[in-house]
This record gives C-alpha cells, structure tokens and sequence, in this order.
C-alpha cells in the first residue's frame, strides 16, 4: 500500500533503483506491467517473499486462524445470547415507557427519512443503487431476519425503516434534480428536526412527558453525545480565537480554562458536574442530571476542540488576515467570513475525531450513575438472570460502539475527500 | 515556557478560590446580617420545596432486594422505599409522589448535602461522625442490623480468623469497609480488601471469585446473596462486626425538615403499638382513645406544629400500613427472605423500636 | 480612554475602546460569576454545616486498599505494596498510596504503550499483507470501542475468568495466574540488587555516550568506527549478564500442601481432586512421598512465596489501556514516517547510504519531530485515563480521593487536591516532552 520500507523489511524502493535510468531506451515498446497481478502471484508476492515473509505469515495467519477459530466456536456454540433479544428494548431505550415507545419510531422514522432524501440529494450524478449499495442493503436485511428478534415491532420496522431509506433515497435523488436547492433545505431541515425529537422523547405539548430518569441505552447515548457535540463546537471555536485573541485579558482567561480543563480526568470533571455543582447554585436550582451530563461533556469537549480549532487558525497564513484589513474588512468579519472558513476545514479530520471521543466519552457517565448504553449493560448484567454473561453483553455494545464510530470517521473520510477538491 | 505560565496561573487561581472559599464565611454572615441569613435558612425550609414541587425526591440505594429494588419495569420496592413513600404521603398526601433516585454509597452524601435529593432512605448507619462532620441528620432507625460476612460454603472460611492471605469484598464509602479493618485487625489477620465504588461491580466480584468473602450489612447480605448465580452456595458467618443501626437521613440545620421525616418514621412504629394498620386506619380514626384520636388527627392538633395537616398520619398507613406491615411485606413472613424480626420488634415485646409519645 | 485624539472617531467606533471594553467586561462577568458560585458554595456548605479545610488530611482514614503491585516482603512473609500504608495512617497517607498506584500505573502504561503503539505503527508500512492488515484491523478495532468498555471487558471478561488459584495457569515455571493474581519474577532486594542497578544505569549511561562518538565519528570524520562498536556490544553484554545475574532475580515458589499434616477435610478436598484429575477414585489411606510424585496437581494450592505479585485490576487496566493507547500511537507514528517525504529517501540512497542507516539517520529523526507533538497529548491522555481504574476496582487517586472525600465528608477539598494533583501531573509529562521535542527539533544555525 504504501513504497516505503520498514522497519524491519528494509528493500530498495524499486523506482530508485540506478539501473533504471541509466539504461531507461532498453524496452520503450513494452506494453505497460499487467497491474491485476494473478492470485497466485499476489499471494506470493505479499505473503511468501522472501523467505521470512513466508514464515511470518505461516506463524501469524496460524495465529488469525487459531483465534478465529475459537471466537466463532464460542460465538456459535458457548455463548447464551439470549441476553440480547431479551434486553433488546432496555438496550435501545432503558426504561423508557412502553405505551410511549412509538414516538421513538417516528424519531427514527423521520432520521431515516432525511438520511434518504441526503443520500438522493448528495448522489444525485451518480446510480443510485449501485451493486456495493444493495449488498449492503442485502446485508442488513438479511441480518435482520436471522437475528433472534422479535417480529412485532423490531423485525417489521426495522424492514420498514430500510425500505424507507430507499424510497426516500430514490425521490431525493428525482427531486434534487429538480430543485437545486434541496440541498441546503435538507441542512435546514436537519437542523430543525432536532427540536421534533426532543419534543417527541420528552414529551409535553400535548404528549406524555417522560422525564429524563426514563431515559435510558442507546437513545440517551446519541442524545447527549448530538446535543454536547452540537454545542462544544461554537464554545471550542470561541476559545481557540480567544486564544489567539490580542486581548490579554481574554488570552489568559482562554488558556487557563483550556489547560486547567485539559489537565483534569473526564471522570472528575462529570463527578464534580453530577455531584458538586449544586453546592455551588442557589438552593432549590437543581438542574436535571441530563443536562448536567451534557454540561460537564461540554466543558471537557470544547477544550480540546479549541486547541484543535487553534491548529487550524495558526496555519492560515497571516496574509489572509492582512488582504482582508487590506480590504476594509472589521476584526469580527475577517474572522468569521476569511479565518475561520479556512481554519474550520482544515482541522476536519481531528475536530471529527474530537466527536468520535466524545461519543465515546458518553461512557463514563455510566460511573455517575446515568444509565446511558453501557451503564444499561451493566444493569442487566447485575440482574440474576443474566449474571456473567460479560462477554456477551460488552462485545454486542462494543459493536453497536464501534458501528457508531467507524460511520463518524468514515463520513469525517467522505467530507475530507469532498472539500479537498476545493484546492 | 507558556505551559509554565498557564501552570503558575492555574495554581494560583485555585489557591485564590480555595482561599476565597474559607474567609468570607464570618464575612457573609456579617455583611447579609446574620439575621437576614438565619432567617433565609429557616424560611426556606425543605419541606416547603417539597411542598412546592409536588414531589419528594428520594435517595435510594435501588439494587437491594427488600430494601430498595428497582424492577425490569422501573418500579421501586422496599422498605426503604415504604419509607419515602410514607414521607411523601403524610406531606404531599400522594405515596406515589416521589421521585425516586439511584445512589452509591460515595456520593449519597454529597447528593443530599448538595440539595440533590430531599432525603436519604438508603441503609445509611448512624454513626457520630456522619452526624457531625459530614453535616447529616439522623431520623430515627428503621433497621437494627449487624454487619455480617458472606462465603462460599465450600472455601473452608469458618472465621474472620481464617481470612489470612485471603480477599475481601466491600463497597466504598460504607461503614462496613471501616468495620472491616477493625475487625481484622482485631483478630490479627490480613486480608486483602478490594473497594468498589459500586455495589454491583462488588458483587459481581465475589461471584466471579475475585474475592473470597464480601462484607456488608446482614440483610443486605441475605437480599443481595439471592441476586447471585448460585445462591445456596453461599453462607453467613456467624458473626456480628458491628452495630448498623440503619435508618432515613436529612441533611443538618433543617429541623422543620427533619422533624418531619423523624415523627413520621416514629408514626409507623407507634401505630404498630396502638395496633392500627392500613386496614383498621379509618375506624380507628374514629376511635374513643384519645391517644388514638389524637394520633390520627382527631382531636389536638399535632400535625400543625410540624408544618402538616393533622391527620396525616391517616395519609401514611393508608398508604403504607405500620411498621409491622412494611417489615412483613418486604422483608418478612410475606416476602422471599422470611427474615425474623429479631431486634426490629416493639420494645413491649422486647425488641428496640420505641416510638416517644404523640401528644 | 475619553482622551483620544481623534476626535472625529465616535467611542463606538473606536477600535481602542472596545478592546478595552472587552476586557473589563470579560474581568467583570468571570468575577461575577465566580464570586456567586463561592458565595452560593457558602451558603450551601454553612447550611450543610460543612468546612473548608485541609486539616481533616491528619486524621485517620481506617479504611483499607488495595495492594496491587505487591513484591513479596522476606521478613513480614508477605507480598505487601511498596508504599506501605495500613488503615491507622492519615487520609493524606492514604491519598499518598493512591497517587503512588497512579503513577506505577502511568509509567508502565506510557513505558509498554510506546513500544506496542510504535510495533504495531510500523507493521502498518509491512510488505507481509497478513501483518499490515492485521494491524489496521486492531486499530480501528480499538480506536471504535470505548476505553470504559474495554476495561470492563478485560477485567470482567478476561482477567475475572482465570482460574481459581488451585487449577492456576503456569507459564515455564516463572509466570502464574489465577483469580489470586498474577506471580511474576523480581528482583530480591539486597545490597548487590542496588549495586548491580547502579552498574546498570551507569551502564546505560556509557552506551548512549558510546553511540553518540560513533555516530559522530562516522558522520563527521567518515571512519568506521570499529573500536566504538566493539566496546558498544563488550558493554551490552556485561549489561546483560548483570541483568540476568546481579539482580537476584526471585521466582515465584509455590506453597504447597503439605500431606504430612492433613487434616480430615484436607485429605477429602484431596481425595476429591484427585478423583477429578485423575480419574483415581481409591487412595492408598497412608499418604507419603509418593502421592506428592503421583498427584502434583492436587497439592497446587495458587499461593506463592518470593516474586512479584499483580493484582487482577492492575494488570486489567494496564492491558487495557496499554491496547487502547496503543492504538493511537500506532497511528500517529504511521502519520508521522508518511510525512517524511519520499526525497529525503531518494537523496538518502544517491549518497549511497544503506536503507538501514537511511531508516534510522535520516528518516526517523525526522519523522520524530512530526511523531513527538501528538504523542505529549497521548501520554497526557494515557495518564488522565488511569483514573477509569477506579471503575475496576484499581486502587488509584481518583478511587482512593472518592472514598476519601465520602468517609470524611470533604467533597470540595478532596475534588481540589487531585485536580491540582492531575494538572500538575500533566504539566510534568508535558514539560519533559517538550524538552525532549526540542532536543529533536532542527538546529537552525
């Protein structure tokens, strides 16, 4: 994948080789090499030369196969997952009410459905439905059917949500031929339909109201990591330019927070969230634990966002700033309209990475006493029915983590890619 | 040499707010006017907030069966929990109207310090330094337990003598962690003790092996060895570390509060004396002794001097039946434990509970 | 600020004033606010009937912890901690205990993460296609899954799962693991240990020197440098010998049961064992020598003398965050020899330097500047996450503070001295990397 040689395996680069330019007329009429080497070929050329190679891979795939082998034997034949489908609801939720658990469905419902008309939107030149796409599709609905969940609802709408996504996929990509805009209205429309979910999973105005304490798995693990991660970004990026500020006084007032912040564990800093800071409110001023979760994530988030924010800022050359002033732009304007556009999409990769953490970091409210997905886990694990089926339970939420998180970094992937054409 | 600067500076502004925090106290109290101050303390009483919410909020242990469980289904059972709902009854006039809340045992303290829950009912040991230093109260025991120790049957543990080399299980923040190396030290041995922060990870422990006794208090003990994955492997020592006399908790300087909480949990022990339970509330309320009368409201005026209405005495066995009833329902003859009531019986039959006079 | 000279400029205009403006109000709204938190942390904490105050750090803690990284100690015949504390010493003590736990737990995190996290980062440039793509798999594998999770799963699903210290796992007669721990060698402590680890340092010492001269003779003069080289591998192997010699390594013996003074229900566990073992379901009843030969695994009892001993939570989160950490760093060092452009290799090779010396003269150094940055807030981060060790049992300053601050009701006290602790941790690891980031930066003359 990559020509440089390692550490261990140190081979000329096969371009350097001086042969080559001193003799390069020899075979100008050559057709160039077959680049699809046979499978025979490939195999000895990656696995089998020379010959260390070839023990490596002998010891190591032994290695591989050997734990495969073990792991798929447990999974098929010693693990009791019926832990799983029989949490399914209190993973996914918690306690969440069950005669109001339908509004989580329309919540979902309508994700799928801007996801749909996004992925139309977005792929509006190119097929649809191309053969890698309904592989996919084919994978999860056939997942879905072997899984051991039951028909009514999950099965049935989990089916019904896949082809939602296609439909809704199809008429983005109709519609978005149409109307070129439909684009920034999908932005808009997501932006806006936030409020519809936390009307629909709190309820009131006309709905039950669940309170927070019902809340619970995976839905308070996305709430709190979308709504933390929608607020430390303007927060990061405000202390990153205060950082860089001219102005002493919000200079240091920026790296103290940031390094005091920076310098303390996460799990003190929701201890302290969860725990100390109604001694400091006035008495009978109790936030909820939700938004005081959300709060300590935030804090602890947007400190490292601004020092990668301000990574960002310090590698906009300082012409950019002067051709701005140059053209009479205020402090404010070339900040917001010249500096920050620049700084903001070079630091992509790491603020993204930032989110992947903070998801992450979601974890340890678990420890505080909030039942967020793991917390949830742990939960079931403690009831008599299901003790010790550790393995199951953590590598089922480990992967519902990971499925998160790889999808984070692969659309942070896709967004790179998009904007680097810009140059 | 900006990383030393930020270093310099961050000491400094916690040396600042730690020194900040100390002297404005006589300062506060100077400049409010220390009648203004006093009188805010004494006219925000906890009771109005609750009165004023419309729920009590009460801390929990939540994963002790008989005490405090919470279900699949996020329903709260226990005596401890009769013991909010018997708060919240003579208060609010509602037993539901309660907000139930989840807490270790290392941050209950700070939770109710903090004005994050109303009260405590989560086997919480008097002891005098919690009455003290950290700032409690203490409302009168709802149960006399002993600390116990928990083994498998077939690890040859007969003793706490025995522990030598061996481990021990134990929450954090709990009394019973003290005990434990009190009383090991006591009898000369050295075990190693391995502190949650939580009770079910500690308890998940000794299932797994980690350890090969866990500590606690007896009948959390007995509730929490039905929660492991083979129960009848397991026994009690016959041993007693301590005394846990066990009981609801609000936080210090707050008597309108805290008498509230004491006479109602003295009310479930004496309707048990005068016999008076969820069934028989109504007659008796119409009943010829005036101590009865004057109990349930009748005549007299008691509840007024608490800030509650007179009758709400009524409002608490209706709601919860007496002591008697709440012990039998969750931990006696009616529930799984079958647990005797041993010192948890009324001083007329010999046991500890003692309620002072109504009147 | 009513004095500028020009006049023309309304206030509200002027760039001056509102840079001062600015200023003021950020002074004044973060006093504000702080003042009120302290003033409502007053109240709250009179009401509570609370103090402020480091003195209640005197008094007596009388709660036990954890040993976790335990060397067997000769005379008391036991594996004690090597910060001895005992439940009658003081809360400042104990939190001293647990800041020594954190740091063990630092150091051999950032030591074990380093060499893995740099392993795994180079594989990725393999041209095996088994190794480069295992380790891509382990880093998003790792980097996708929560740290928390992780440690749950190592300690509840991996470590929890040993044996019982009867059936214990042996590896060559040196490493042990059961539920008890894990038994490993160390040294004895004798005065020919401290000796032999000052030969060793003083050692070190020599070799780096040895390296730098021939390193320079070579660069500079264009020698060979045979005579440094031979002195380089006469010092590494003296370096060897004391290691393995001068130490005094101590293995970890086991105790076993003695048949001679068996008691009734020892001889039945015995019977017992042997019966599952080996299928014998008679035993000769006079037990001599021979069943000692014949049954070895039934008198295994998984308690040792001598060695080291690990506790479950010790070893849980070092894996655990060893693996974690690693993860990153592998990227990072991936990140950092990609960055090194492909020239530096060309222009290498024009002057006919071998690939080997390419790697390590010309390349790596360079990639180090790019690797070093990164690799601070690694190590920072490796440090603040040994706190997630209080959820497993392990105990450090942040489990021992929260026990700490909850047997003596001083949450605000306990909560600032480990945050200053934290922070002043974390300036150290990032002052000495910085420096070390200097020493590689490029000297520009």
């Amino acid at each position: 994948m990559n020509p440089h040689p390692s550490f261990f395996f140190v081979v000329y680069p096969t371009d350097l080789n001086p042969n080559m330019t001193a003799h390069t007329p020899t075979s100008p009429a050559l057709p160039p090499p077959d680049v699809r080497p046979t499978p025979a070929n490939w195999v000895k050329q990656n696995l089998l030369t020379p010959w260390y190679n070839a023990a490596i891979t002998v010891i190591v795939g032994g290695g591989f196969l050997w734990l495969a082998y073990g792991f798929l034997l447990w999974v098929f034949t010693q693990a009791q997952w019926q832990v799983i489908p029989a949490n399914l609801a209190i993973f996914t939720a918690g306690r969440y009410p069950d005669e109001s658990y339908w509004r989580l469905w329309v919540a979902v419902g309508i994700i799928v459905t801007l996801a749909g008309i996004s992925w139309g939107v977005v792929a509006r030149n190119v097929t649809l439905f191309s053969r890698n796409v309904l592989i996919g599709l084919g994978v999860a609905a056939v997942i879905c059917f072997i899984l051991p969940i039951p028909v009514v609802p999950w099965r049935s709408l989990v089916v019904f949500m896949l082809v939602l996504l296609a439909a809704t996929a199809w008429i983005g990509q109709q519609l978005g031929k149409k109307v070129p805009k439909l684009g920034q209205y999908t932005t808009f429309a997501w932006l806006g339909s936030f409020f519809v979910y936390l009307w629909l999973i709190s309820g009131n105005l006309g709905l039950e109201p669940v309170k927070t304490n019902e809340w619970g798995g995976v839905v308070l693990t996305v709430f709190m990591a979308v709504v933390s991660i929608a607020i430390c970004f303007p927060f990061g990026v405000t202390l990153a330019l205060g950082r860089q500020s001219d102005l002493p006084v919000v200079r240091l007032f920026s790296v103290l927070y940031i390094e005091i912040v920076r310098g303390i564990p996460l799990i003190a800093i929701l201890f302290m969230g969860q725990v100390i800071i109604p001694l400091f409110l006035p008495e009978g001023m109790r936030p909820d634990r939700v938004l005081r979760a959300i709060v300590g994530l935030t804090l602890f988030s947007s400190a490292y966002l601004a020092e990668n924010v301000r990574g960002g800022l310090q590698s906009i050359p300082k012409g950019q700033e002067e051709a701005a002033k140059a053209l009479g732009l205020n402090s404010p304007l070339t900040v917001s309209l010249i500096v920050l556009p620049q700084a903001v999409k070079a630091v992509i990769p790491a603020v993204v990475g930032q989110f992947i953490s903070l998801f992450q970091d979601t974890t340890l409210l678990s420890i505080v006493g909030l039942e967020e997905l793991l917390g949830m886990s742990r939960s079931i694990l403690a009831n008599p029915s299901f003790i010790g089926r550790y393995s199951e339970v953590y590598l089922f939420v480990g992967l519902l983590y990971w499925i998160f998180c790889y999808a984070m970094s692969l659309g942070s992937r896709y967004v790179e890619k998009k904007l680097n054409t810009g140059h | 040499m900006r990383k030393w600067n930020s270093l310099f500076l961050s000491l400094l502004l916690m040396g600042s707010l730690a020194a900040c925090a100390t002297p404005p106290e006589p300062a506060a109290d100077g400049e409010e006017g220390g009648a203004e101050g006093t009188e805010s303390v004494a006219s925000s009483s906890r009771l109005d907030t609750v009165k004023e919410r419309g729920t009590l909020i009460c801390g929990v242990d939540g994963g002790i069966p008989g005490f405090s469980f919470v279900d699949e289904a996020g329903d709260y059972s226990g005596l401890d929990v009769d013991i909010c709902k018997a708060v919240a009854a003579a208060v609010l006039g509602d037993p539901e109207a309660v907000e139930y809340r989840r807490l270790d045992s290392t941050e209950r303290f700070t939770a109710l310090a903090g004005g994050e829950v109303d009260m405590l009912s989560r086997n919480t040991t008097w002891t005098i330094s919690r009455d003290t230093s950290v700032g409690l109260e203490f409302a009168p025991t709802t149960f006399y337990d002993g600390q116990g120790m928990m083994v498998r049957a077939d690890s040859g543990i007969e003793s706490l003598e025995d522990f030598d080399g061996r481990s021990v299980c134990v929450e954090a923040g709990t009394t019973t962690e003290l005990n434990l190396t009190d009383k090991m030290r006591k009898a000369g041995v050295d075990p190693e003790v391995k502190t949650f922060q939580q009770a079910d990870p500690a308890y998940a422990a000794y299932d797994d092996e980690l350890c090969d006794g866990f500590t606690s208090d007896k009948s959390q003990l007995i509730a929490r060895r039905t929660t492991l994955s083979n129960p009848e492997d397991h026994v009690l020592l016959d041993v007693t570390m301590s005394k846990e006399p066990l009981g609801p908790v609000t936080i210090n300087n707050d008597s309108t509060w805290f008498d509230v909480v004491k006479w109602v949990t003295f009310g479930l022990i004496e309707a048990e004396e005068f016999g008076i339970t969820s069934e028989n509330v109504e007659e008796m309320a119409n009943s010829e002794d005036p101590n009865i009368s004057r109990f349930l409201g009748g005549e007299g005026d008691l509840g007024e001097g608490i800030g509650l209405d007179n009758d709400f005495m009524v409002n608490v066995i209706s709601a919860v039946g007496n002591y008697g009833e709440v012990y039998e329902r969750n931990l006696g003859s009616e529930s799984q434990f079958n647990l005797e009531r041993g010192l948890n019986t009324l001083w007329t039959e010999g046991g500890l509970l003692y309620a002072p006079p109504f009147r | 600020m009513t004095q500028s000279p020009e006049h023309q400029v309304p206030l509200w205009r002027d760039d001056r004033f509102w840079k001062i403006a600015l200023q003021v109000l950020a002074v004044v709204v973060v006093v504000a606010i702080a003042s009120l938190l302290i003033y409502n942390l007053n109240i709250n904490m009179q009401r509570a009937g609370l103090e402020f105050g480091f003195e209640f750090l005197d008094n007596q803690a009388s709660f036990d912890i954890l040993d976790s990284v335990a060397p067997y100690n000769v005379p008391e015949e036991t594996y004690s901690s090597i910060f001895p504390y005992s439940p009658t010493d003081s809360y400042g003590r104990v939190l001293q205990a647990g800041l020594v736990n954190s740091l063990i737990m630092m150091v051999c995190g950032i030591v074990f993460t380093t060499i893995v996290g740099i392993i795994v980062g180079v594989l990725q440039f393999s041209n095996n296609w088994l190794l480069q793509k295992g380790s891509q798999l382990y880093i998003e594998i790792i980097r996708n899954t929560p740290l928390l999770l992780q440690l749950f799963f190592w300690y509840s699903a991996v470590f929890s799962q040993l044996p019982r210290p009867g059936d214990r796992l042996e590896l060559v007669g040196a490493l042990y693991a059961s539920k008890r721990g894990i038994f490993m060698p160390w040294p004895a402590t004798s005065p020919l240990m401290w000796v032999s680890l000052a030969a060793l340092i003083v050692g070190t010492i020599g070799l780096i020197v040895l390296w730098k001269w021939r390193v320079y003779l070579m660069v500079e003069q264009g020698r060979p440098g045979k005579a440094q080289l031979y002195g380089l591998i006469g010092v590494a192997i003296a370096m060897i010998v004391i290691f393995c010699v001068g130490l005094g390594w101590a293995f970890p013996q086991e105790l076993t049961l003695d048949p001679s003074q068996f008691e009734a229900r020892d001889l039945e566990n015995f019977t017992a064992c042997v019966a599952e073992t080996y299928q014998v379901s008679s035993l000769a009843p006079p037990l001599g020598d021979e069943a000692i030969a014949t049954y070895p695994k039934c008198l295994q009892t998984g308690n040792f003398e001598y060695g080291l001993r690990l506790s479950l939570e010790f070893s849980a989160l070092l894996v655990g965050l060893v693996l974690y950490t690693a993860a990153f760093i592998a990227e990072i060092v991936r990140a950092g020899i990609q960055s090194v452009v492909k020239g530096q290799w060309e222009a290498s090779s024009a002057l006919g330097i071998h690939p080997n010396l390419t790697m390590r003269l010309v390349v790596f150094p360079q990639a180090l500047r790019v690797i070093i940055p990164p690799l601070n807030s690694q190590y920072q981060n490796l440090a603040k996450n040994s706190s997630l060790g209080a959820a497993i049992a392990y105990a450090e300053l942040y489990n021992v503070a929260n026990t700490t601050y909850n047997q003596s009701g001083r949450p605000i006290d306990v909560m600032l001295i480990i945050s200053v602790t934290y922070l002043a941790i974390n300036m150290v690891i990032s002052l000495s990397m910085n420096a070390f980031n200097r020493a590689v930066q490029i000297k520009e003359r």
